[in-house]
């Protein structure tokens, strides 16, 4: 079995930088991604898209261009890119995975987590009928295939990437029926103290501008959306809300929502690393010191994944975590790793700063936190708000217990899409904080495998069969 | 419900919230007693939330037979009992014998156990047994069964004792650690992380944590944590109705009412009581996923969902000690159930709490007396 120095989860922003950096210095490096080439969520597909289809280059951005650069310095860098790989079990120096339906093991001195974020769900009733989609699954089909969906499109929700998939639909020509924001009118008020550090970010400028695109196209924006909820039997046909003292129905082929992204907490959850309920980010995230230490021993964990900081300042997070790792496997003095890593410091300090804006006006509406009783919160095992709430009741006193006793969370997705708000409703329910109240215990795999990849794998020594 | 202090005095304070520690606390309860359970973590928060919930005669241990019988017949009435249904399925529990050698073994059990005069295994030829197990690997030559076994869900199990309980006045003080235990003649003195308790009795039920109680007592005991790992599938067709074991290696492999499939059998990872965790081993595991493949192939293309661990008592003669203290006259044991402890918690629970209000039990613990780890007593097992 092989050995490397550092194993990177992950080829985003983060992933990339840090594997260039660390190889830099002469460390071993391996990174795992699920896809099939490098760049992340953000810049999917980069390459490909640059190479092959230069005009969807033009239409989703400078931004997303950006990504071409980090992914050439990545591909030269001698890291080695283990693409199409599913991590699925993590242990302190240690992790396997799954590749071509085979499972494989792979030791590491350090492992650094950077698998980024997930959409924070948006569970409203009705939100799991086909027809209703996340802003980043739309994302995914524009970036990687070029599809744009047509019909009488809706967006619904807030946050900074709803307003970008707005614009890169309009640029790829598809007419947006409306955009519905579900931000309080007294959050613009709450953030405007934030409004000086996030001037120097370069966020607010590219976020006017946006905004100002929309409405030059004719998208009808509702502000102050509250109650929303899906209509139709099989097929999500309108999206409702109250607005303005009305009562709005939007009838609609496809309802797009979003509402910002949360820490993907899966990986370092399953390590066991301490977490703590960020309630500036409304998300649990792990706990780090400045270089992306997690409380587990020779583990890290950088970008989005440790807490929302954007793809610039995932960057330079990975730089630094990289240069961490050399140092501690002794590839750089004390004094090289802190000389190194003042430019990148100084430029994650300002990114990060200008967040706290964004995080403001953008924080998830109280409603998203104890959602009605009859919306299911687990999709995969179809459990309701309404069956949290009473499991609650009968003594459950946990996600755990919640879990235990109504299988929400027991599905294939892990707990991923309903864990932040079976936490949010235990906490409420109990009268409990959201730090008092934790969440579930992530078991591996971290997401599903086939059994007949496990029984195929080698077992390389021997074991008693009765006799342990 | 949970966070009251606990302070003040109780006829019975029971140590750990599994199912045994619930059990008992209903039975007492049902007796007439004041009681207290002091749970470190939350209720069913181990083994008897995560156990693979057999509900299991086949292949005991010739002690635990007389016990697991009578619980058995609780299992059937089980709703009376905690007017919940526990989610218990009489599926049938099925022993494969691989190979003639295998089913030789089972000949022999079968015959020893109706020597004893127990009729309630029965031996399966090669035809019963795919009739039973259509979907088993070709070449078994038979088994041996119990057909009115099953299993039920572990977790709702010991709340529906909990709740029974608690409607009879039982008190749970959850997140409350039992920090030391004075025992004297008069009655024992439980100092907890929430607050001192006079209890008339102690019964020790708390798992793998039960051996630092024995120690306080003077008697220690040779506990080993264990940790059982178990794998489930997603939701597959159905494909085999009873709960299924192997009889030369280790597997448990079942079919969950929701059509998941639950691999275990006692491939064994790390436990961490220290620290309420457990690592999987996952090259045991493998082996453990190998064995479930090799005796069920359809199962090869379902995807695993989940695998984990609880942490569990082990003793080094696999059952447990059912006891008296041999130090303090008002202090009871039960615990070290060896993973195949679910069974058996509503008659512990019963027997337990006769001893303590007639100084009786209606079926004899003798094999499971603590003494018998002691070396200057000789061992009062077969």
């Amino acid at each position: 079995m092989k050995t490397v120095d550092l194993a990177i989860v992950g080829a985003g922003p983060a992933g990339m930088v840090a594997a260039s950096e660390a190889r830099g210095h002469g460390l071993s490096v391996a990174v795992l991604d699920e896809q099939e080439a490098p760049g992340g969520q953000i810049y999917r597909a980069v390459e490909a898209v640059a190479a092959q289809a230069p005009e969807r280059l033009a239409l989703l951005g400078e931004d997303y261009a950006h990504g071409r650069r980090l992914a050439e310095n990545f591909r030269v860098s001698g890291a080695e890119h283990i693409d199409r790989a599913l991590v699925w079990q993590l242990e302190p120096n240690g992790l396997w995975y799954l590749r071509d339906e085979v499972c494989h093991e792979l030791k590491a001195n350090r492992i650094l987590l950077a698998s980024g974020a997930i959409e924070r769900p948006v569970p409203i009733p009705g939100w799991t009928r086909p027809g209703v989609m996340t802003a980043g699954g739309v994302q995914i089909l524009l970036k990687s295939s070029g599809v744009v969906p047509d019909g009488r499109v809706v967006l619904a929700g807030n946050g900074p990437l709803l307003y970008l998939l707005a614009a890169q639909l309009l640029a790829a020509g598809c007419r947006i029926g409306a955009l519905v924001e579900t931000v309080p009118y007294a959050r613009y008020l709450e953030a405007v103290p934030h409004l000086p550090a996030a001037l120097g970010s370069g966020y607010l400028s590219k976020g006017v501008r946006l905004l100002r695109h929309l409405r030059s196209s004719g998208t009808r924006i509702y502000r102050n959306a509250r109650d929303l909820r899906v209509e139709g039997e099989q097929h999500a046909e309108a999206l409702c809300f109250h607005a303005g003292g009305h009562e709005v129905r939007l009838d609609s082929d496809l309802i797009v929502l979003h509402e910002g992204v949360i820490p993907n907490q899966q990986l370092t959850r399953a390590l066991g690393c301490v977490h703590r309920w960020d309630d500036g980010q409304k998300c649990f995230r792990p706990e780090t010191d400045e270089w992306g230490n997690t409380s587990v021993e020779d583990v890290l964990t950088v970008g989005d994944g440790a807490g929302i900081g954007g793809a610039l300042a995932a960057e330079h997070a990975g730089r630094l975590a990289a240069l961490e790792v050399a140092r501690s496997l002794g590839y750089l003095q004390t004094r090289e790793r802190d000389r190194l890593s003042t430019s990148s410091r100084r430029q994650l300090n300002k990114l990060l700063q200008g967040r706290r804006f964004l995080e403001v006006l953008y924080a998830p509406p109280e409603e998203r936190q104890s959602p009605p009783d009859e919306t299911l919160v687990c999709r995969c095992e179809e459990v309701t708000a309404g069956q949290v709430r009473t499991a609650v009741r009968t003594g459950c006193t946990g996600p755990n217990q919640v879990k235990a006793f109504t299988r929400c969370g027991m599905g294939p997705c892990q707990g991923r899409m309903c864990g932040n708000t079976v936490s949010a409703i235990v906490a409420e329910t109990q009268g409990i904080t959201m730090e008092e109240c934790g969440y579930y215990r992530i078991r591996p795999p971290i997401k599903p495998i086939p059994l007949a990849a496990l029984a195929a794998a080698e077992v390389d020594c021997e074991l008693d069969d009765v006799a342990q | 419900m949970t966070g009251k202090p606990a302070s003040g005095t109780t006829d019975l304070a029971v140590i750990g919230g599994g199912l045994h520690g619930c059990s008992l606390a209903l039975q007492a309860a049902l007796k007439g007693l004041s009681v207290v359970v002091l749970e470190k973590d939350s209720i069913a928060r181990h083994a008897s939330g995560v156990n693979a919930g057999g509900v299991r005669r086949l292949g005991r241990h010739p002690a635990e037979i007389p016990l697991s019988l009578a619980s058995m017949r609780m299992w059937h009435e089980i709703e009376e009992l905690v007017h919940d249904d526990c989610g218990f399925q009489v599926s049938g529990q099925v022993k494969v014998a691989e190979t003639e050698g295998e089913m030789g073994n089972l000949r022999l059990r079968a015959e020893q156990l109706r020597s004893q005069g127990y009729e309630h295994e029965v031996l399966l030829d090669g035809e019963e047994l795919y009739r039973l197990l259509p979907a088993l690997k070709r070449g078994c030559p038979g088994g041996l069964a119990c057909l009115d076994d099953g299993f039920a869900e572990p977790y709702r199990t010991t709340q529906a004792f909990r709740r029974r309980a608690e409607a009879l006045g039982v008190r749970f003080l959850e997140k409350t650690r039992v920090l030391s235990l004075e025992a004297r003649c008069s009655g024992c003195r439980l100092s907890t992380s929430s607050g001192e308790l006079e209890a008339g009795v102690v019964a020790n039920c708390a798992g793998a944590w039960a051996a630092r109680i024995c120690e306080q007592l003077g008697e220690p005991v040779p506990l080993e944590p264990i940790a059982p790992m178990m794998t489930v599938t997603q939701r597959l067709p159905f494909f085999v109705k009873p709960v299924v074991g192997t009889t030369g290696r280790l597997l448990s492999f079942k079919q969950m009412p929701n059509g998941t499939v639950l691999i275990g059998g006692g491939h064994r990872g790390r436990a961490e009581p220290q620290h309420n965790g457990t690592a999987l081993d996952f090259r045991r595991l493998i082996r453990n996923v190998q064995i479930a493949a090799d005796l069920f192939p359809s199962v090869r293309g379902a995807r695993i969902i989940r695998c984990w661990a609880g942490i569990e008592a082990r003793m080094p003669d696999d059952i447990p000690v059912i006891s008296r203290s041999s130090t303090a006259s008002n202090v009871l044991h039960a615990f070290g159930f060896s993973a195949h402890g679910f069974q058996l918690g509503p008659v512990v629970g019963r027997l337990m709490s006769e001893l303590i209000v007639s100084g009786e039990s209606s079926l004899s613990l003798k094999p499971f007396s603590i003494t018998r780890f002691q070396r200057d007593r000789p061992a009062a097992t077969s």
